[in-house]
């Protein structure tokens, strides 16, 4: 049990740094009086001093993490966090079941965007700032947070938080170190997060309505302060502004990294993942928006347009929002919509999937296979913006979308050998495992996850943290490899 | 401070090992990714494959902002391009390049700032054998450092039972020496630092460093042990690089026996070298080594490229009746393992060769940097700047001083200007460090800090405040 010791100090110390977290709805809380202070105080309270309590009794034992304790740490935290967050929504809603608050408090920290809850509009306030708070803290993570501002992880850091940026290629480095480099990914996911929320409160939302969104659409999260989510505005502008915000979520924050400290919107260009992202999204648009218009759903190619747009970047993105129940449209639509939210998303972005970096490396390799039966004596490499990706990273992909399907399929059959139809199984799996959020039939975007039994929600909740982590991280511990001396 | 590194070689990697813990920003740059990915995934520093020499490659890797650049990658060619682009094209302002070639190394010109704009070369070859070379010269210390352009040294010696001073508190090396001044700086036990004071007793077996001025030391050192009688013959363990340039040092003072295997080499190594018995063989052949006698030899210094073949032939030479044997060890986990035991003295090239670069590293007007210990230790010659106003060590008796706990002053070189015209000739004095001693502006301070998570601290503590500027 030496690493329990070895990770305790570390996790003690976020603990105690999540209770400042909590300022922010509390505050809110006691400026309009909404009856959720006292839940928000009280988990504060126990955050901090369970966190300083273990830290007292640990500290002597801080040492440099090995990787292994560096996964347990991950691991620990996001589990552990989920568990600490249900605090303050076991506390405001007694009559919550624990499995329901667990399941929330993932599917916010891990941006998914799912929910059990209904009449959100009626929530207190802080409540559903305290939801999306914990979207915006999971979607650059947590551990990356905690390395930009507690520089304590030293190498550490950087192996650590390759548990949560997620792509293929974790190697790039933006800055020589790792507390840098996290630093300069949360500046620049504050400063977009807040150039949205003015935007959507100039555009008509309310100062709190908008700081909500626009925590829940910079981390492509998709939680909202309402049941109609963001269909409740019915603003074409707000909806434009969070397709804008949401597609710049979706890119990676690499990028927008170096566009800011160059001030040079050329990486936007040069970005190959970025392109593809845009390419597929206007297809899909296009496609979908004529598709509607030949069904007769919608009158006009205008609103065909507005509503095949903000669904397709919002469920391809992995956010979540809906403007329509898109579980009635043509059938190729909502699956095409759900099945974008497998792999749009760019490696570094908030987004869930397997990452177009994964999926482009997937087609080139599948290529390759084909050009060498035609020509068996090509050099043949996989390259990626016309540079070579070595092949131990083509492995690793292959092993991580074989290993992504092994799970999709089992845990659509687990579920579906718990009673629930094809459809209903399958789109929560896919929806959980990718964090988009929504799935289709029962749990499609008219209606919500409350519809599962316990032991199906703690499936989902358990899929939705897989997809956060990338897979290995969580299923590495499931190992006896791992746990050998 | 901006490092970037060229080359992720053994100096290159272990140059980054020791400043990374720093407070610097670092980026090493190699053609080989694989060598890249494990040094990266123990250091917090960023890595960039591409060619050193290559203009793209230095952009990538941040040379616009970099404030220190350092061409150690294999080839001296590349070393020289890269040093030159950073002038440039980049404006780097501290260049410095590790030069192998003689022949570059004898035309100093060639690194001048309308050339190849290299502000220092190093050779860690030639470092390496000004080392050896001290060795041999004091066979019974275990390292000589040279402080002030020679005029001080720190000495690590074992002290062996027999030596006068064994045995006893510190404060009595006043009665034994009246002579000589001299300080003790640091005491080793166990591989565990004590800071002496002046009832500190001298075990025997602990590695003693002190600081005296260079012409004294050999008296020192016979305070803590018996003293040996003096080199004369010199066997030498591979003749690469590092083994010619040894030969060549010490072929005019004692008698230099080389064994080189590859029998080519051994032919232009006999060719060039005058008073040298040039041996073809294996460093570990039993036969070779008896019929040399290599039981009649004062010094074998094992200096292949092969750190198993140099840790084999000095345990061999040992059991076989050299007297003191040195092997050249690269591998940091072997040199622990060796140190101590058969063999007497293990030398790491890294850990000898990164002083000079750390001098450039170290904030406040540093002069030169000793690495001790495998990098656990460090012995530095800083400037003491500004006066009793705006430096906290200028104007004080070094007990007022704030040393933080670890960390002392050794010895402090005063320069008395002779005349009054700037170009007068200076002439150096030594003040070995005494309580009441009271440090003058431009003093040379001597300081030996045995834990490197102080250094920042004395680099403060040697930094002009604001109210100097």
């Amino acid at each position: 049990m030496s690493w329990l010791i070895a990770i305790a100090p570390v996790a003690a110390l976020i603990a105690m740094a999540m209770s400042l977290s909590h300022a922010l709805p509390l505050a809110v809380s006691l400026h309009l009086d909404d009856g959720a202070a006292m839940p928000f105080a009280i988990s504060m309270a126990l955050n901090f001093f369970t966190g300083a309590a273990i830290w007292l009794l640990t500290r002597r034992h801080k040492r440099e993490l090995s990787l292994r304790e560096g996964i347990l740490l991950v691991v620990s935290v996001w589990t552990g966090g989920a568990l600490f967050a249900t605090v303050p929504l076991l506390l405001a809603l007694p009559e919550l079941s624990f499995t329901d608050a667990y399941f929330e408090a993932v599917s916010g920290l891990t941006a998914t965007g799912a929910t059990v809850l209904t009449g959100l509009d009626h929530l207190p306030p802080s409540l559903n700032l305290w939801r999306a708070e914990l979207q915006w803290l999971g979607g650059m993570g947590v551990i990356v947070l905690v390395v930009a501002i507690l520089p304590m992880l030293g190498v550490g850091g950087r192996q650590i938080s390759r548990a949560e940026i997620p792509g293929p290629i974790k190697d790039e480095q933006l800055t020589p170190r790792i507390t840098q480099t996290a630093k300069g990914l949360w500046l620049v996911y504050a400063g977009l997060t807040a150039a949205c929320a003015l935007a959507y409160h100039f555009a008509g939302m309310s100062p709190l309505d908008a700081l909500i969104h626009a925590f829940t659409t910079l981390s492509l999260g998709g939680f909202s302060s309402y049941d109609a989510s963001f269909a409740h505005f019915d603003s074409p502008l707000l909806e434009a502004i969070a397709i804008l915000f949401m597609m710049l979520a979706g890119i990676n924050f690499a990028t927008h990294f170096l566009v800011w400290r160059t001030l040079n919107l050329r990486h936007y260009a040069t970005d190959t993942e970025a392109r593809y992202f845009v390419l597929v999204i206007a297809v899909s648009v296009a496609g979908i928006s004529a598709l509607l218009l030949g069904a007769g759903i919608y009158d006009g190619g205008w609103s065909a347009l507005r509503y095949a747009a903000f669904n397709i970047v919002s469920v391809g993105t992995t956010t979540g929002y809906a403007t329509a129940d898109y579980s009635q449209w043509p059938v190729f639509a909502p699956l095409w919509i759900l099945f974008l939210g497998t792999f749009l998303s760019c490696s570094g972005s908030t987004g869930g999937g397997i990452k177009m970096m994964r999926a482009m490396i997937l087609y080139r390799q599948v290529y390759r296979e084909i050009k060498g039966l035609a020509h068996p004596h090509a050099v043949n490499p996989v390259k990626i913006a016309g540079h070579v990706v070595a092949d131990n990273v083509v492995f690793a992909v292959l092993g991580f979308f074989f290993i992504w399907v092994v799970l999709l399929v089992s845990m659509t059959l687990l579920l579906g050998w718990t009673g629930l139809d094809a459809m209903t199984a399958f789109s929560a799996v896919v929806a959980s495992l990718n964090n988009i959020g929504p799935g289709l039939h029962r749990v499609g975007p008219a209606t919500n996850f409350a519809v599962l039994s316990d032991f199906q929600t703690w499936i989902c909740a358990f899929a939705m943290l897989l997809g956060r982590l990338e897979l290995f991280a969580l299923l590495v511990v499931f190992t006896p490899t791992f746990w050998r001396k | 401070m901006r490092i970037v590194i060229l080359g992720a070689g053994r100096v290159g990697s272990s140059v980054a090992e020791n400043l990374v813990s720093e407070a610097n920003d670092i980026t090493v740059v190699d053609t080989d990714t694989e060598r890249l990915r494990k040094l990266q995934d123990r250091l917090d520093l960023r890595t960039v494959t591409g060619n050193a020499g290559h203009p793209e490659a230095l952009a990538r890797a941040g040379a616009r902002d970099a404030d220190l650049i350092l061409a150690v990658t294999q080839s001296d060619e590349t070393n020289l391009v890269a040093c030159k682009l950073a002038a440039t094209m980049f404006n780097v302002p501290t260049k410095i390049a590790r030069i192998r070639a003689a022949d570059y190394l004898s035309h100093p010109e060639i690194f001048a700032a309308d050339h190849f704009a290299v502000d220092t070369v190093i050779c860690p070859e030639q470092i390496l054998t000004d080392y050896i070379v001290k060795l041999i010269e004091f066979p019974e210390s275990l390292q000589v450092l040279e402080f002030a352009d020679g005029r001080v040294s720190l000495v690590g010696v074992r002290a062996f039972h027999g030596g006068p001073l064994v045995g006893q508190e510190l404060q009595t090396i006043r009665k034994h020496l009246p002579n000589l001044d001299t300080r003790v700086a640091a005491i080793f036990r166990q591989d565990s630092p004590i800071i002496p004071d002046a009832t500190t007793v001298i075990e025997a077996g602990d590695e003693v460093f002190f600081v005296a001025a260079t012409e004294n030391i050999r008296g020192v050192m016979r305070e803590l042990r018996r003293m040996d009688k003096p080199v004369k013959r010199v066997m030498v363990g591979g003749g690469g690089n590092i083994g010619r340039r040894l030969a060549q040092a010490l072929e005019k003072k004692y008698e230099v026996k080389v064994i080189e295997y590859d029998r080519k080499n051994a032919e232009s190594l006999a060719a060039d070298l005058g008073n040298t018995l040039v041996l073809a063989g294996d460093v570990t052949d039993e036969e070779l080594l008896k019929a040399e006698s290599i039981g009649e030899m004062d010094i074998y210094c094992a200096l292949t490229n092969d750190d198993e073949n140099n840790i084999m032939s000095s345990l061999l030479a040992k059991r076989m009746g050299a007297r003191r044997v040195v092997a050249l060890i690269n591998r940091s986990s072997y040199v622990n393992l060796v140190q101590a035991g058969q063999i007497d003295i293990a030398i790491s090239p890294a850990q000898t060769t990164i002083g000079k670069l750390l001098a450039h590293v170290r904030q406040g007007d540093c002069v030169a940097v000793h690495s001790l210990r495998r990098g656990a230790a460090e012995a530095l010659e800083l400037v003491a700047h500004g006066d009793s106003k705006s430096s906290k060590v200028v104007g004080r008796r070094i007990e007022e001083i704030e040393l933080p706990k670890g960390a002392t002053i050794g010895a402090v070189v005063r320069s008395h200007r002779r005349g009054d015209d700037d170009s007068a000739r200076s002439e150096h004095e030594v003040l070995i460090a005494h309580h009441h001693l009271v440090i003058e502006p431009e003093d040379h301070v001597i300081v030996f800090v045995v834990n490197k998570r102080m250094m920042s601290k004395v680099e403060k503590l040697f930094q002009v405040g604001v109210g100097f500027l």
